[in-house]
């Protein structure tokens, strides 16, 4: 039986103030269309929609399943390219930009947290968080990451591989990696989504805290309406339209 | 029992669609067609050469004998259905008027030779004719140097003992014409029936009675198991390998690669079978799980999976037996344009070895993961969690260790062969674990110190993925090593044992010997030599002893072990002298004696002969010369090549010993074809010499080796193949994980070029180091096979292993980058949703 881990640095899980919002856009999307082709049958799944998002701002996309919210968050993170429109990042172009054009701007501005966690299963713990970090050649890779690690309550856990770790703390590893790399702007797939609730409680908590502290621009994707209210912003998704919930 | 086979024919085929099974399979048929062809292909070899080798007998096996040959013998052999003819050998005068000369005669029975056929000629300048049929009655075939001895023409009549015979053809050509060579005289050839007629045989006369027997191999097999306890004092059976030992050298050589050859496809295969192994037992272990959770039993899973895999080698089977079928023609294609008669037709056997190989390795493989699954909850499944327990990960590869190591021993045919395979890849799997360990720390602790180049950065990156992944890349490594290293030893050996076989019976290699030169003969001899141009005769003298007593203990009282000792024990020596040791011998211990030591009673012995009579260094020996005892000293013990078809000595003196002795002469050399006519002036101006001419039997040698020869590279192009298997299943292994890593190195903002150049410097790490310690062993092992199993000399081919190093350092790079550029082009996002 696996003891819980020690938490070096316990964060606290009460409701943090919202981080304030700039007037600077993070993002901008501009009629943004994108087309899904299977085999004969073109499926439009956003139909040119617009959307700001300004620095420090928390933004949840909400909407039902198949609804293109992962797919929004992709283009926004120039995971992918749209079929028309424009997406900017920090008033720069982006999506017209090719794919190591935008995956320099990733690495300069972005980190992601996926509701698969997506951690390597030979990679450590720690080897995970330095990975982002590695690729930048950043000269303090490992002391960010301890560092990372011990604020998401991890740093007992360093030397474990992903399989010898639960499912939140598989996300907390990623919460770390997706930190320690100070971005600007974070983008969370379904943060929760494989997670029992108390351990997505957690999580949501940790998230938030340290986007607090860092001033973090998060875009968050869930179907989790709690979740949704935790952010600044919420928009809907639906049949490729966004539509803003919250109120200016 | 039909809802496991119906599930597992279902997931099978899904399997095969999804191309988790594609890898396995190729490396399973390979491994087969590996297996069965060259089964195929060595048993009709052997029967092949066994026929072959008939044609130097006459006959499939011959039973010699110093007596007449008991009837039962022969009756066995018909009731078996076997062919058989009698032959009588002996030495006898044969006159012509008022000539007479020493001649070799063979009376033979109707039907002689069982195997190969007698070419005749009309003259003795002629080519001849392929005839199928003896002497008549009342007839003589003479061979064309007793003619020229005798002037002897066709029409002619000789007096063989009491009996008149009329020289109805010259005998150009006899494929049989063997035995110990240095008893030739010149042949003369007549009919069996004759025989009483000539008086020549009486009580006590020397005479070789030969049965000659030919049928199929297994009549001829059962023939030998029944008659061989049978065998009574003087009996013995032969067959072409210890008839021929020249010949027998030459079959074991090549027998001995082409065990190798297919022992390494299999070596090959199994492990490109167990590194592709691991995408389908992880695709497997989640059907099964899924399976569990819908709340299949334990049981029912056991059976689809077992059935599966019963489904899987089953079916591999069948095509690498067709596969593997369809590849020995083009074997038997190369050997049988160099065999007389076309090669013998396929058995069964190859067949079925081929389904229990097939269906052993897979179970191997999948056997360890299904028992352990037999333990685990769904969820343990669903979670890995069987990969958790790092002991029992490592006792998955144990039966499959264990029946690769069979597979060696299995194919191998030589125990020495096997035992220092499988060492020399344990070395190489340590050698890996280690080398790969010192280098990813010391390339951490040099990219410490380096700048922050970009570049270097990615390079350190992909050097350190070695170290993130030690566990897969040692796997990925030692399979790539593996590949090399045997791929290597092929080469290298192929090359030893050609360059062995050419080098061992050059074109100009004698195939002439003139025995019985007289003291008084050698000036004219050598005088022959420099008219005919031959530079490199050299003449030997030879005293006839027979070995009395061994430190005191007389021979004949010591009681053998085997034949071959009584038979060595028993027969007369030649004695021969030289100053310095001929350079086709090698000293294997004591010392040569030096110019000073010359005329001292030392003798040096010829290594194995040595070991059958069980003589150390220092024995004192006795030897009996015409009457006089001489007792000599055993200084040293020398290896000798026989098959360079010199003249070589079991026993040497220093010169002077033997000075008081009669000695007559022998020398070798090489005479062009068509120049016999000089030859036979010799043999008329010294009509005592004897000459032997081996010139056909060295173009059928050489034959062999050369059909050897091409059957090896072809067998080595399925070790090729075999190699690229390991390669592509080497790369497929981590393939899935690497993908997974890329593209997650791209989401956190890692350019294409970032991405292939870590990618690239890790695999160039990794083919670096397999190939590295690949050429160490692979050098190693050829050094140890060559000096102590094959008996040909090693070449240290450093240009071969660096090539390998850079040719690996190139192309594992280029086509694990060929693997991975398709899914940089892919979006990201896409990549993420299947990983």
């Amino acid at each position: 039986m696996q003891q819980p881990p020690v938490i070096q640095n316990p964060v606290t899980y009460a409701q943090t103030p919202n981080t304030p919002a700039t007037n600077a856009p993070a993002i901008e999307a501009n009629n943004l269309k994108y087309d899904f082709v299977s085999h004969d049958n073109q499926i439009r799944i956003l139909q040119g929609l617009n959307l700001t998002i300004n620095s420090g701002q928390q933004v949840a996309i909400i909407g039902g399943s198949g609804s293109g919210k992962s797919t929004l968050l992709s283009l926004l993170a120039g995971l992918d390219v749209p079929t028309s429109g424009n997406i900017q990042i920090k008033s720069s172009p982006f999506s017209q930009l090719d794919e190591d054009g935008r995956a320099a701007i990733r690495a300069k501005y972005m980190g992601f947290v996926f509701q698969s966690f997506q951690l390597l299963p030979s990679l450590t713990a720690l080897e995970n968080v330095m990975l982002p970090l590695q690729l930048k050649n950043h000269p303090n890779a490992k002391t960010l990451s301890l560092e990372a690690l011990n604020k998401v309550g991890l740093s007992a856990r360093i030397q474990h591989y992903p399989k010898q770790l639960s499912g939140g703390e598989q996300q907390r590893v990623a919460i770390a990696r997706a930190f320690a790399t100070q971005p600007a702007i974070l983008f969370a797939d379904e943060p929760t989504g494989n997670l029992d609730n108390t351990t997505g409680q957690m999580i949501i908590e940790l998230l938030f805290n340290m986007n607090a502290e860092a001033g973090t621009t998060l875009v968050l994707v869930t179907h989790d309406i709690y979740l949704a209210n935790r952010c600044q912003r919420q928009l809907k998704l639906e049949n490729g339209v966004l539509t803003e919930l919250t109120t200016a | 029992m039909i809802l496991p086979i119906k599930l597992a024919w279902i997931q099978t085929i899904s399997l095969w669609r999804a191309g988790a099974l594609r890898v396995l399979v190729f490396a399973l048929v390979l491994a087969v067609a590996a297996i069965t062809a060259v089964g195929f292909f060595t048993q009709r070899v052997e029967t092949a050469l066994n026929q072959q080798g008939g044609l130097l007998l006459g006959g499939d096996i011959a039973l010699l004998s110093d007596h007449p040959i008991a009837d039962k013998f022969e009756k066995n052999a018909i009731s078996l259905g076997i062919n058989t003819v009698k032959t009588y050998e002996f030495v006898s005068m044969v006159v012509f008027g008022e000539a007479s000369q020493l001649a070799e005669i063979k009376a033979v029975g109707q039907g002689f030779p069982l195997r190969g056929d007698l070419t005749i000629g009309q003259k003795i300048s002629d080519t001849g004719n392929v005839v199928k049929s003896v002497p008549n009655a009342g007839e003589a075939w003479l061979e064309p140097r007793l003619a020229n001895l005798l002037s002897l023409k066709v029409g002619d009549n000789v007096e063989v003992g009491e009996r008149k015979l009329r020289i109805s053809a010259i005998l150009i050509r006899e494929p049989s014409r063997g035995g110990d060579m240095f008893s030739f005289a010149p042949r003369l050839m007549m009919n069996a029936a004759d025989l009483p007629s000539t008086k020549l045989i009486q009580f006590g006369s020397r005479v070789k009675y030969q049965l000659l027997l030919a049928s199929e191999p297994q009549k001829i097999s059962q023939y030998f198991k029944q008659a061989t306890p049978q065998l009574s004092r003087g009996e013995k059976i032969e067959d072409v390998r210890n008839a021929r030992p020249e010949i027998k050298l030459a079959l074991e050589k090549a027998q001995q690669f082409l065990g190798l050859s297919a022992m390494v496809s299999v070596i090959l295969a199994m492990v490109a079978m167990l590194l592709s192994s691991l995408p389908y037992i992880k695709q497997s272990l989640d059907t099964f799980a899924l399976m569990r959770c819908f709340g299949t039993s334990k049981n029912t899973v056991l059976h689809v999976l077992a059935m599966q895999t019963l489904i899987i080698a089953f079916f591999s089977a069948l095509v690498g037996v067709a596969l593997g079928f369809i590849g020995q023609f083009g074997l038997a294609k190369l050997a049988g344009s160099l065999f007389l008669d076309e090669l013998p037709p396929v058995s069964s056997a190859p067949i079925f070895v081929g389904i229990v190989a097939s269906i052993a390795m897979m179970l191997v493989v999948v056997l360890p993961h299904a028992w352990q699954m037999r333990n685990l909850t769904a969820m343990n499944i669903l979670r890995r969690e069987t990969l958790k327990q790092a002991s029992s990960a490592q006792a998955k590869f144990l039966p499959a260790a264990l029946v690769m190591c069979g597979m060696i021993f299995w194919q191998a045919h030589d125990t020495k062969l096997a035992f220092s395979t499988i060492a020399a890849l344990l070395l190489l799997c340590v050698s890996i674990m280690a080398i790969s360990y010192v280098l990813v720390n010391l390339v951490n602790r040099l990219f410490n110190l380096s700048p922050s180049n970009p570049t270097l950065n990615n390079i350190k990156l992909g050097v350190l993925g070695l170290k993130r992944r030690f566990g897969l890349s040692t796997v990925q490594m030692i399979g790539f090593s593996m590949g090399l290293m045997v791929l290597m030893l092929l080469a290298l050996i192929r090359g030893d044992l050609i360059r062995n076989w050419q080098a061992s019976l050059p074109i100009d290699a004698p195939n002439r010997f003139v025995i019985n030169i007289q003291a008084a003969q050698i000036k004219g001899v050598k005088q022959f030599f420099e008219r005919q141009q031959i530079n490199n005769a050299t003449i030997f003298p030879m005293v006839r002893a027979r070995l009395i007593s061994k430190n005191g203990e007389n021979i004949a009282q010591t009681q053998w072990k085997d034949e071959r000792a009584k038979h060595l024990a028993e027969r007369e020596f030649n004695l021969s002298w030289a100053a310095t040791m001929q350079s086709d011998n090698k000293l294997f211990s004591g010392r040569w004696w030096t110019p000073e030591e010359h005329g001292k009673p030392y003798i040096s012995l010829e290594q194995d002969l040595a070991k059958t009579l069980g003589i150390q260094l220092g024995d004192q020996l006795l030897f009996d010369i015409a009457g006089s005892p001489l007792t000599l000293t055993v200084t040293s013990f020398r290896k000798v090549d026989w098959d360079t078809m010199r003249a070589n000595f079991f026993a040497v003196t220093p010169p002077g010993v033997l000075d008081q002795y009669a000695a007559n002469y022998i020398s070798s050399f090489h005479l062009p074809i068509g120049a016999d006519t000089q030859l036979n002036q010799l043999v008329r101006e010294y009509p005592n010499l004897t000459v032997i001419d081996i010139a056909a039997l060295m173009q059928q040698v050489r034959g062999i080796m050369q059909k050897m020869s091409s059957t090896i590279e072809y067998v080595f192009a399925f070790s090729l193949i075999a190699g690229v298997a390991v390669l592509y299943a080497a790369l497929v292994a981590t393939r899935e994980e690497r993908i997974a890593e890329a593209t997650l190195m791209r989401v956190f903002g890692a350019s294409r070029r970032q991405v292939g150049i870590a990618y690239v410097a890790e695999f160039a790490c990794i083919g670096l180091i397999a190939a590295f310690v690949a050429a160490i062993a692979a050098n190693l092992l050829a050094y140890y096979m060559s000096e102590y199993i094959l008996n040909i000399p090693f070449q240290l081919n450093v240009s071969l292993a660096i090539y390998t190093m850079i040719i690996a350092a190139m192309v594992i790079p280029l086509a694990a980058w060929l693997g991975l550029r398709g899914f940089l082009n892919i979006p990201a996002r896409q990549l993420l949703n299947s990983i």
